[in-house]
């Protein structure tokens, strides 16, 4: 359905009403970049020595590269491990056994309702005060005991540990629902064959429930992508760390900050690409869309869930 | 619990916390109508106002917050010199004096005020843009007879998109937008980057301090977060499914 569900094919008033407003509103947008360009000018932003480093190479292969080298890694990894994270949870969750099921879900509640910047900066800083209280006992032996305890724990564990245990609980959350929207008919058949418990989760729910999850972990990594910028708090080196670095060296905050966001910006516009890809390439059979905008999202925000119509759950996007 | 026992601490928990809630509430007011704004302009006949909209989304959708915050501080503050705090000098004064009344700081000589809304403004902001696409996925889920029948009525689009089919795609959005006020509610921590003294910053400095009760300072300060965020949660839960249309 296309976007003119909301109003009439527009007549020659109409029209006329819209070329007004057409021009009302775009001077109105001109006026706006004008003061922006005046508040550049009057500060001296437009300067070129503080445009021009991001024309060299020097910039780029010294900062900018690394930082984003940096970025990717952190996600990466805490990519690996929340999708560990998330399959065990979910599994856990749907666990027949109660004293199973119900210390997964609270670790999963809890870890959802907690900001990530909590988390980072307990592991960051908390961590090692309460390994420095830790004593080998007499049983363990030496080789067995990991002396790294004792050290400062590193800014990217801190970050890639703190992604993990948040976006891992939400992508729990995924794959549970997911899991549970696989027809009830499946897992029947599944038991009525005499498979186990486990055979029927790996082989016949998990597989089938991938297909619906994928969009939704391609989408929960933009917020991780998104996230890793929480590592400047705690001076892990990621992309916008460098800006402080620049800033030391060239004097143009306002500009890194400007190219950091467009590589940001550019980066997750791929990755959204990606996951809408891949949700036409898996949606099997078509559901009649009602759709007024011609927006083909379903109701859900930033860390999607389009499984359920009540809570989607959201990121907590940084 | 004997870190809080002390008189300072305590004040620090609660004073953290007091600034999350405002921080929260301030920018949840702002997003929401800037966010309708937008969604309105998203699906509006004139195509420099759909674009507009889109643009909007896309840049802070695709932005980290901590990224939007520092933007807001050392862009717009430090290099342009823009502090969205003076605009309580052109407003009459009877608006900033109730605003301080609920306990806002609205003083554009206090440091405090500055980076308050600063923050408020970056949060706001990139809040926006998720209630934009919250409300416009709504928008959706109404049956197109009914923004038919409404032309058919003779309304024109903002009375179709307002009276007819926003309270329908309202109840509808419910969840999400809960959503997006509890993520809202934790992203507010993001602001201490920019020197606002809210809960997470209030958390770092009782860590530095207090190293032999580490563990109990995280689980007072989370379990404050977990302690509220998950009610209300479930509130929302509930609330959309109490006010669902039924269709």
């Amino acid at each position: 359905m296309s976007n003119n569900v909301l109003y009439d094919h527009p007549g020659p008033r109409a029209r006329r009403r819209n070329l007004i407003l057409t021009i009302l509103f775009g001077i109105g947008l001109a006026a706006l970049l004008y003061y922006i360009y005046v508040r550049f000018d009057r500060n001296d932003q437009w300067a070129a020595e503080r445009w021009r480093p991001f024309l060299e190479a020097d910039i780029w292969i010294d900062f900018l590269l690394p930082g984003l080298g940096n970025t990717l890694r952190a996600a990466f990894t805490a990519m690996v491990l929340s999708l560990v994270f998330g399959l065990v949870f979910a599994t856990a969750r749907l666990s027949d056994h109660r004293w199973i099921r119900w210390p997964a879900g609270a670790v999963v509640e809890f870890f959802r309702a907690v900001p990530l910047l909590l988390l980072i900066f307990f592991i960051f800083i908390g961590m090692p005060f309460v390994f420095r209280n830790l004593e080998q006992p007499g049983w363990v032996p030496d080789w067995l005991w990991p002396n790294w305890i004792y050290e400062s724990i590193p800014a990217f564990w801190a970050v890639v540990l703190g992604l993990t245990l948040y976006n891992g609980s939400v992508l729990a959350e995924a794959f549970r629902a997911g899991i549970r929207a696989v027809p009830l008919g499946q897992s029947e058949a599944a038991y009525a064959l005499g498979m186990r418990k486990y055979q029927v989760m790996t082989l016949i729910l998990i597989p089938q429930a991938a297909r619906s999850m994928l969009p939704v972990i391609v989408s929960q990594l933009v917020v991780l992508l998104k996230d890793t910028a929480l590592g400047y708090i705690i001076a892990y080196p990621e992309l916008l760390q460098q800006t402080r670095i620049i800033n030391a060296t060239y004097g143009n905050v306002l500009q890194t900050v400007i190219v950091v966001a467009i590589i940001f910006i550019v980066i997750n516009s791929l990755l959204t690409w990606f996951a809408h890809w891949v949700e036409r390439r898996t949606q099997r059979g078509g559901k009649a869309p009602s759709a007024l905008t011609g927006a083909d999202e379903e109701i859900a925000t930033e860390g999607t869930l389009p499984v359920t119509p009540h809570r989607a759950d959201v990121g907590g996007g940084a | 619990m004997e870190v809080f026992e002390e008189s300072r601490n305590l004040q620090l928990y609660i004073d953290g916390f007091l600034m999350i809630l405002r921080l929260t509430v301030t920018s949840a007011v702002l997003s929401l109508v800037l966010g309708t704004v937008l969604a309105t302009m998203r699906v509006s006949p004139i195509p420099v106002l759909r674009g507009f909209g889109t643009a909007w989304v896309n840049i802070f959708r695709n932005t980290p917050l901590t990224l939007v915050i520092i933007f807001c501080s050392s862009g717009l503050f430090l290099n342009l010199s823009i502090s969205p705090v003076n605009i309580f000098n052109a407003l009459p004064g009877f608006i900033g004096d109730a605003l301080s009344l609920i306990g806002l700081p609205t003083d554009p000589q206090n440091l405090i005020a500055r980076n308050f809304w600063l923050g408020v403004t970056g949060l706001s902001a990139y809040t926006s843009a998720f209630v934009c696409e919250a409300i416009r996925a709504g928008i959706n889920t109404v049956p197109v007879g009914q923004a038919e029948a409404a032309r058919a009525l003779g309304l024109t689009f903002l009375q179709t998109l307002w009276i007819v089919v926003l309270p329908q795609a309202g109840r509808a959005v419910i969840a999400p937008l809960g959503s997006i006020l509890i993520a809202l509610c934790k992203n507010s921590t993001i602001a201490g980057v920019i020197g606002v003294t809210e809960a997470a910053f209030a958390m770092r400095t009782l860590l530095n301090a207090n190293g032999d009760h580490v563990l109990a300072i995280f689980l007072v300060f989370a379990g404050t977060f977990a302690a509220v965020l998950i009610p209300v949660g479930y509130l929302f839960d509930w609330l959309a499914r109490r006010l669902a249309v039924k269709r």
